[in-house]
């Protein structure tokens, strides 16, 4: 049954009732708003004749003539010529006839949260969060994993103290960990997170507030051929008064639970007094031996821990590998200007130069009187972090971008105050795949413009990407004295400024 | 302590933020998922963190989902408004949130001035406006009432309702009969042909519906499980909320034998009835909203919850409540849907958002379970996959999977329920919502169908309120 007839105007109609055609209404809606769109096309239905639909048509002028069932499709257009007509209905049978391309399966929805992350993965299979979004937003993906039962690593920053200690709270409850916040090292069954050295898996755990001291630790121990089971970060804030070591804890207690350690180490900066005795107290309560590795005045020396580590395991103490640069004649009465990227390796710098060279300025001093303020490049002893989260805002670790320090290192050369210079290198997973690459040409020009020792603490391994030796022998070859151990390289450069100890 | 197997052998990883991480990682063989994290859609950072620390959320939150999905439904009466929920006279109940006449749309204008013909307050529709512009008749929202309506939801005392109960907790919700499609009151069609239709359903189809259902029960027989319904639609193409036609011809079905059986009532008059439900494909929506009722509201007023338990729209005003703030609203300006159209009604012609069935978003099907029918993908010119990716989306804004509601083409996986307002601000997804869309003047009727969300605002407030609710628990 059709229908073609002039109405109104110029305008043409054609209203069909088909038989035996039956197409959904959804496909018919798309089909009557395609043919509507087209020019010359005033009004269109292509539907099912049922009664609503037919009233429908009424209403827009196109009843069908003669009885109509729910079971036919009515089409039914009105357009604006006779050529206009015939293209839309050919449209309409275009329409109808269309297939929907296959798009293959659903793109996959990607995971909003750590969450959603977690939810995909197998409950038994061990698992690990890591968050570096934001600080003011760690606390929620964070909460998320404690949430899941899982242990999470927070590398941000900016993470108020109050959320660092719900976090914690939070985890011991369900037995998990919060590494960090602030947690730029661990090392979980041989998976290196952040920045992390290659090291050989062995029996040593390492509880670690200090990321760059866990380096330094685990490195001189894979030197002495002792490997590690685990380095557990807890953030730099976690043995302060207000955080009370509950990561410490927690992290102890995993370990002395965990078949594969056999020993622990406690690598730290300065801890609070309390706090540092309740984990001694804690440690003496298990069954795995916990050695401190914590800095402080009376034990200021990462590598003597780490010594009488070995000692304890009956291990004999290597020399730890070094290149010792020209012979330089010591400059007494030089200043000590130590540009460090690690701040646990600054302190260690600082705790050990003191006593023979007395105050030490710093960004980040040992007490408030030394404080350094903005002028990094101010005259006498001092010591820099370069990653003092005041100095990393906007840009990326000094380990990563070393323009800073590299800008430091030109405005020493340029001083005519004599000094020695004392820097830290590290190497291992998330730091720059080349540092000396970026360094040598500095220490070259700087000590072609004037005399600068320049001795420098390169931590690493053979095993990582840069590879200690090649590393060490770059800096060598530009007069740099290196030294695996930052004692060892601290105490050269007092000697160079003849305040040896 | 073993911290959850996490010393046992390598980890995986599931990452979020700067990717250096994840290449490091990857360099080692090491099993990485990264995470699309981006900063959240609203909400201050500080009441994130609240909510996100707030001890009491995880276990009431748990509590909410456990007992939604405990909840059942079984439809154990048919009773006029005036009876069961005492809906006095010259009041009528509407959809959403607390609207008065001066800000009702279109299509809720229309539905209250046929409420009230129908009732016979007044005698035309100048008389009616008057009545209702003047407070001589009381608004209502349903949901104050353990009632839920479509479109503009407009009950008035003399109409039908479906009795719902929780055998679980003995709760009741209510809902009245759906009318079909097209010209009808929830639209805002109140024409005769509209009166019509109400009186008949007033007459005979409630009279004959409520014997039914009391008779099948008095003869012994279970009350019908709606909710056990409402399970099998998904299996056949339907998401419960735009689409009923599966749900709708298992009532017809379950229903029938006990509609022939009624006595006293013209055979004329019985086929009539069955001819009516089998003819509206939306017939089971009006028994699938208050089953979604039933088990959000036993959610309802538990302490640090941030789940919803209330999606609802006016037409004006589009309004959410969270079981950790009881009966409160947090409203926003509804949003216009998104869709296809009837016949050669267009965009201009849509009112904005209506209906208390988002309620069946709020339980986790409707738009939530888009996956089961593709069909209503189309509506917004869309695929098959972009159905599947938005029920995966959905997972993400939830809480909790509902085995009972399974999603075939999922792989059975249960539809995700329990929207979280925390994860609704971190992800910056609003929920999906199916919806009908009514004429924006009153009297048209039905013009289309489509897509819509609510606006943000609502849970922006939301989240404000509980985070503030969190730190002074």
């Amino acid at each position: 049954m059709s229908s073609s007839a002039p109405a109104g105007g110029d305008a043409t109609v054609s209203v069909q009732l088909r038989s035996g055609v039956y197409a959904d209404s959804v496909k018919l809606m798309q089909v009557s708003r395609r043919i509507g769109a087209r020019d010359g096309v005033s009004a269109v239905l292509v539907a099912m004749a049922t009664p609503l639909n037919l009233e429908l048509a009424a209403n827009m002028g196109l009843a069908p003539d003669g009885d109509a069932s729910p079971e036919q499709l009515l089409i039914a257009v009105r357009a604006d010529d006779d050529a206009a007509l015939a293209d839309a209905l050919a449209d309409v049978d275009a329409a109808l006839a269309e297939r929907e391309r296959s798009t293959g399966t659903a793109t996959a929805v990607a995971h909003r949260t750590v969450g959603a992350g977690l939810d995909e993965l197998a409950p038994e299979a061990p698992a690990l969060a890591i968050v570096s979004v934001p600080g003011q937003y760690a606390v929620a993906e964070a909460a998320d994993a404690i949430a899941a039962g899982r242990s999470v690593l927070v590398f941000s920053d900016g993470v108020p103290v109050e959320h660092e200690v719900a976090l914690k709270r939070a985890a011991h409850d369900a037995g998990v960990l919060v590494m960090g916040p602030d947690c730029g090292t661990a090392i979980v069954s041989g998976v290196a997170l952040g920045f992390a050295n290659v090291v050989r898996p062995g029996p040593v755990g390492l509880v670690a507030a200090s990321g760059t001291g866990a380096q330094q630790v685990s490195c001189l121990l894979d030197m002495a051929g002792v490997g590690v089971s685990h380095v557990l970060g807890v953030g730099g804030r976690d043995l302060s008064e207000a955080v009370g070591g509950l990561a410490t804890l927690d992290a102890l207690a995993a370990l002395d639970a965990d078949p594969a350690t056999e020993r622990v180490l406690v690598v730290s900066k300065p801890p609070a007094p309390s706090v540092a005795a309740a984990v001694t107290e804690f440690a003496d309560g298990l069954s795995v031996p916990v050695r401190s590795a914590a800095l402080s005045a009376e034990t200021p020396d990462l590598t003597a821990a780490v010594e009488a580590l070995l000692t304890d395991m009956g291990l004999d103490v290597p020399v730890w590998p070094a290149r010792p640069g020209p012979a330089e004649a010591a400059v007494p009465g030089a200043a000590l200007k130590g540009l460090y990227s690690g701040g646990t390796l600054a302190d260690e710098a600082m705790l050990l130069a003191s006593p023979a060279l007395g105050g030490i300025r710093s960004n980040t001093p040992l007490e408030p009187g030394l404080d350094l303020g903005t002028d990094l490049s101010a005259s006498g002893h001092l010591v820099v972090d370069f990653g003092d989260d005041a100095l990393t805002v906007g840009r990326a670790h000094p380990m990563i971008d070393p323009t800073l320090r590299l800008e430091a290192i030109a405005e020493l050369a340029a001083s005519d105050e004599p000094a020695v210079l004392l820097l830290d290198v590290v190497l291992g997973h998330g730091a720059d795949p080349d540092p000396a690459g970026a360094l040598v040409p500095a220490l070259r020009a700087a000590r072609e413009q004037r005399a600068l020792p320049v001795v420098v603490a390169l931590i690493g391994t053979e095993g990582d990407p840069q590879g200690w030796s090649a590393q060490a022998d770059a800096l060598a070859a530009a007069g740099a004295s290196v030294f695996a151990s930052n004692a060892a390289a601290t105490r050269y450069a007092l000697r160079l400024l003849g305040a040896a100890s | 302590m073993s911290l959850g197997n996490l010393l046992s052998g390598p980890p995986s990883i599931v990452a979020a933020g700067v990717d250096v991480f994840s290449d490091a990682l990857r360099a080692q063989g090491a099993e990485v998922a990264d995470v699309d994290w981006r900063p959240p859609g609203f909400g201050d950072p500080a009441d994130l963190a609240a909510l996100a620390l707030d001890s009491r959320r995880a276990a009431a939150n748990r509590t909410a989902v456990e007992r939604l999905l405990a909840a059942g439904s079984v439809l154990v009466d048919v009773r006029p408004a005036r009876e069961v929920i005492g809906l006095a006279d010259r009041t009528l109940l509407h959809s959403g949130p607390p609207l008065t006449w001066e800000a009702a749309s279109g299509p809720m204008r229309g539905a209250l001035v046929g409420a009230c013909l129908f009732e016979g307050w007044a005698a035309d529709v100048e008389e009616a406006e008057i009545l209702l512009s003047t407070g001589a008749v009381t608004l209502d929202p349903c949901h104050h009432h353990r009632t839920v309506g479509p479109m503009a939801g407009v009950t008035s005392p003399s109409m039908w309702m479906w009795c719902l109960e929780d055998p679980v907790t003995g709760g009741q919700a209510f809902c009245n009969l759906n009318e079909g499609l097209g010209k009808v009151l929830r639209m805002g069609a109140f024409n005769e042909e509209v009166q019509v239709r109400l009186r008949w359903m007033r007459d005979v189809l409630g009279p004959v519906l409520s014997k039914a259902v009391r008779g099948s029960i008095d003869a012994g027989n279970d009350p019908l499980d709606v909710k056990a319904v409402l399970a099998q639609m998904l299996q056949m193409g339907d998401e419960g909320h735009n689409r009923n036609r599966a749900g709708s011809l298992m009532a017809l079905r379950e229903l029938s034998p006990s509609i022939v059986a009624v006595e006293g009532v013209p055979s004329s008059d019985i086929a009539a009835v069955l001819k009516f439900i089998g003819g509206n494909e939306h017939f089971f929506l009006n028994l699938g909203m208050p089953t979604a009722k039933l088990a959000l509201d036993a959610a309802r007023d538990v302490p640090g919850s941030t789940m919803l338990t209330v999606m609802s729209r006016n037409g004006t005003e589009f309004g959410i409540q969270t079981a950790g703030t009881g009966d409160r609203w947090f409203t926003g300006p509804a949003n216009t849907p998104v869709g296809l159209f009837l016949g050669d009604y267009g965009p201009d012609d849509a009112n904005p958002d209506i209906g208390d069935s988002a309620i069946m978003e709020t339980y986790g099907i409707g738009g939530f379970a888009m996956a089961a029918a593709p069909a209503i993908v189309r509506f917004v010119g869309g695929t098959v996959p972009d159905a599947l990716a938005t029920t995966e989306r959905m997972y993400q804004l939830t809480l909790t999977e509902n085995p009972a509601m399974a999603i075939p083409i999922m792989g059975f996986r249960g539809s995700p329920t329990g929207i979280d307002v925390l994860k609704v601000a971190r992800t910056g997804w609003l929920p999906q919502i199916n919806t009908g869309m009514a004429g924006r003047v009153a009297g048209t009727g039905q013009v289309g169908a489509g897509l819509v969300q609510p606006p943000q605002q609502c849970f922006e407030q939301a989240l404000a309120a509980l985070a503030e609710e969190a730190r002074t628990a």
